[in-house]
């Protein structure tokens, strides 16, 4: 068995599933200069919905093929709910606040919607039924699974969609101008509240998507499985360069090859003298080191004048 | 007006039908501690019928201490599995004067509370509490029904090491995982096996495609986890993702119904390892079942333990005839009987002697008894 691709292939897949999450956070950050730290708990929403309906939906005999796209719709419609809601509620108020204002409200919000996950769900672990039954190829001495094969291509489909809807039409041309300048752009008859609320949309989907997916290859969803996610993601989105889309996708899929081959080689590396379980110390490391030497970003651009 | 004066009937009437024995008869107290509210509720409430059953049954077989009729009464408190609660309820259990204490539940609760009933020799019998720490603390007073977690690792160990020599293992770093971990690894290691792997993660991981990865490689025989079901339920489920068929092991943390369920088809084959033999195989289970059924139902899992605690203390005093821990705490360490989970006798520590540990494999979803490792059948 070939290991460097097997960890290669765990690291792409674990990668898009951060740049889709990630996306989330570049979104919204290049247009409000805003880090939106509910954005992992969008996800865990997203998860914990996919996860409960397609539990009730296979109870009652809806074949597979039906019930995972409903699940997926369903799990669309409330995240972009609740992330429509988290924008009016707590983020418009403070749209001309100090910076610092919104930031707390995004924690704040953050741990409200994980609470209320709890409150609705429990606090026990959901299970997502196996209704994919796993098959397993064999690709120049590694493994791939079709889980993993859907993952990389529903991720893959949802950001050439998300780069389509940014370059090509008309709501993207006035997200791009929202984002270079907000003003100007409201003066240039774009009405910038609904562009934002469009990013919103589109962000909530997004982690809809990445929700399902996530909670479909661990086979479990948790009120409080959206921290971490959404740290490691937002440490992905600030190493492609915040702001960024396709920095996303290159902070996302770096990020995931690097935990990946750091958890299969740090113990060899260091002698045991650290173990597998600093492998969530590499998303942290690299947010690190990209602040002290590359503040901007792998393919961020400088935004000194306008922090 | 009118209540009072029916309490007051009542009351007459009761005095005047108790049997002489019981009004001459001198009581002597009993602690019973564990989460009786919380998420361990029901399992809290086991312990509390299980010594419950013990001492009503005693006590009507008219037991007297030093020629003197007595009768022991049950004093049960709330620990709410909370280490703080313990050490308080512990210190009121001794304020109140009881001579001996069946408790707690946790280890996490039972280890500060043995503290303080160590520091007023009131002797303690754990149904349920395995961290090995528990008994290693050099008191007395403090002793277990249960196999720990050393016996339990040592069983797991053996049973691996039956699957293949070549053994994988993963723990999660909390004490109770890396614990066991140890003891699996010195017993796989004792028992011919051979380490190939050792990797690590957290208690709040759920990717380890990457170090699963690492242990493919290896060719592992066989990999035991030692950590609980919300990790080791997506970690046999990403093994079968990644081809992996080695058979999945791991300890009582993970040998839940939870597991089941997480897992879903990928449960299917593992091997968990529970502390004490399963109910049906106890040697006075299927007297107990009854018996506990008619008053309180359904056995969850420690009430046989705790039952026997509660005799293993009573029959200690009745031997040294005397409620007082100082006379019957030699008693208790040379006790020898035949108790509900089989014969029960201590070690130095406090530990149950040649504790049994039952390893269960989910077979069509179930867990199902496969062999039981120490114990009465190793004799």
């Amino acid at each position: 068995m070939d290991v460097l691709l097997q960890q290669l292939i765990n690291g792409l897949i674990l990668g898009s599933l951060y740049a889709l999450v990630a996306l989330g956070y570049t979104m919204v950050y290049g247009i409000l200069e805003l880090i939106n730290f509910a954005h992992g708990e969008i996800v865990m929403v997203g998860a914990m919905v996919s996860v409960s309906v397609l539990v009730a939906l296979t109870a009652a005999g809806v074949p597979v093929a039906l019930a995972l796209p409903l699940a997926l719709a369903a799990a669309v419609v409330v995240c972009v709910v609740t992330g429509v809601l988290v924008e009016r509620v707590a983020y418009r108020p403070l749209r001309n606040a100090p910076r610092l204002a919104p930031l707390i409200t995004a924690i704040g919000v953050s741990i409200v919607l994980q609470n209320l996950a709890m409150i609705f769900w429990g606090r026990q672990y959901l299970s997502f039924p196996p209704v994919i039954e796993v098959q397993v190829y064999a690709v120049l001495g590694a493994t791939v699974s079709n889980i993993q094969i859907l993952i990389l291509v529903v991720a893959a489909l949802t950001m050439g969609g998300l780069l389509l809807l940014v370059n090509r039409t008309r709501l993207g041309r006035a997200m791009r101008a929202t984002a270079q300048n907000r003003e100007v752009a409201g003066l240039m008859g774009v009405d910038v509240n609904r562009v934002i609320a469009a990013t919103f949309i589109v962000g909530s989907a997004l982690a809809a998507v990445a929700g399902l997916l996530i909670a479909s290859y661990y086979g479990i969803a948790h009120y409080n499985m959206g921290f971490i996610l959404g740290l490691k993601a937002f440490s992905a989105a600030v190493l492609g360069g915040i702001g960024n889309i396709p920095g996303a996708l290159l902070g996302g899929l770096l990020l995931g090859v690097i935990e990946s081959l750091g958890a299969g080689y740090i113990g060899d590396l260091t002698g045991g003298f650290l173990g597998s379980h600093y492998q969530d110390i590499f998303a942290f490391l690299i947010l690190i080191l990209v602040l002290t030497f590359r503040p901007s970003g792998l393919l961020g651009e400088r935004v000194a004048d306008r922090a | 007006m009118t209540s009072k004066l029916l309490i007051t009937l009542v009351l007459g009437a009761a005095s005047w039908s108790m049997p002489a024995w019981l009004t001459a008869a001198e009581t002597i107290e009993i602690g019973c501690v564990a989460p009786l509210t919380g998420p361990q509720a029901h399992l809290g409430k086991d312990i509390e019928n299980g010594a419950r059953l013990a001492v009503d049954t005693i006590n009507a077989s008219t037991p007297t201490i030093g020629g003197q009729p007595v009768q022991f009464v049950l004093l049960v408190e709330d620990d709410q599995a909370d280490p703080k609660t313990a050490t308080v309820v512990a210190q009121k259990l001794v304020d109140e004067g009881v001579k001996g204490v069946v408790g707690h539940l946790n280890s996490g609760a039972s280890i500060p509370a043995s503290r303080i009933y160590a520091e007023n020799g009131v002797p303690q019998v754990s149904p349920a509490s395995t961290a090995v720490a528990y008994t290693n603390q050099g008191f007395d007073t403090t002793y277990r029904l249960m196999a720990n977690d050393s016996q339990q690792g040592k069983a797991l160990g053996q049973y691996a090491t039956r699957l293949g020599k070549r053994v994988a293992v993963v723990d999660d770093r909390t004490a109770y995982g890396q614990g066991l971990i140890d003891e699996v690894v010195k017993s796989v290691e004792a028992s011919g096996g051979k380490v190939v792997g050792r990797e690590y993660t957290t208690d709040k991981s759920t990717d380890f495609t990457a170090i699963l990865t690492s242990l493919k490689a290896k060719r592992p025989d066989v990999v035991v986890f030692g950590g609980m079901d919300p990790q080791a339920a997506p970690m046999v489920r990403q093994m079968r993702t990644l081809g992996m068929k080695t058979p999945f092991m791991g300890g009582d943390g993970m040998q839940s119904a939870e597991f089941i369920k997480l897992a879903g088809p990928a449960a299917e084959g593992a091997v968990g390892s529970s502390p004490g033999l399963p109910l049906e195989q106890m040697p006075g289970g299927a007297d107990f079942t009854k018996r506990f059924g008619e008053r309180f139902g359904k056995v969850q899992i420690y009430a046989p333990f705790s039952h026997d605690a509660a005799v293993v203390l009573i029959q200690a005093m009745l031997r040294a005839g005397s409620a007082e821990p100082k006379q019957y705490l030699p008693e208790l360490a040379k006790t020898q009987l035949d108790g509900v989970i089989g014969p029960i006798a201590f070690d130095a520590k406090g530990d149950l002697r040649d504790g049994p540990v039952t390893l269960y494999q989910v077979k069509s979803g179930q867990w199902q008894p496969v062999e039981t490792i120490g114990g009465p059948a190793a004799k």
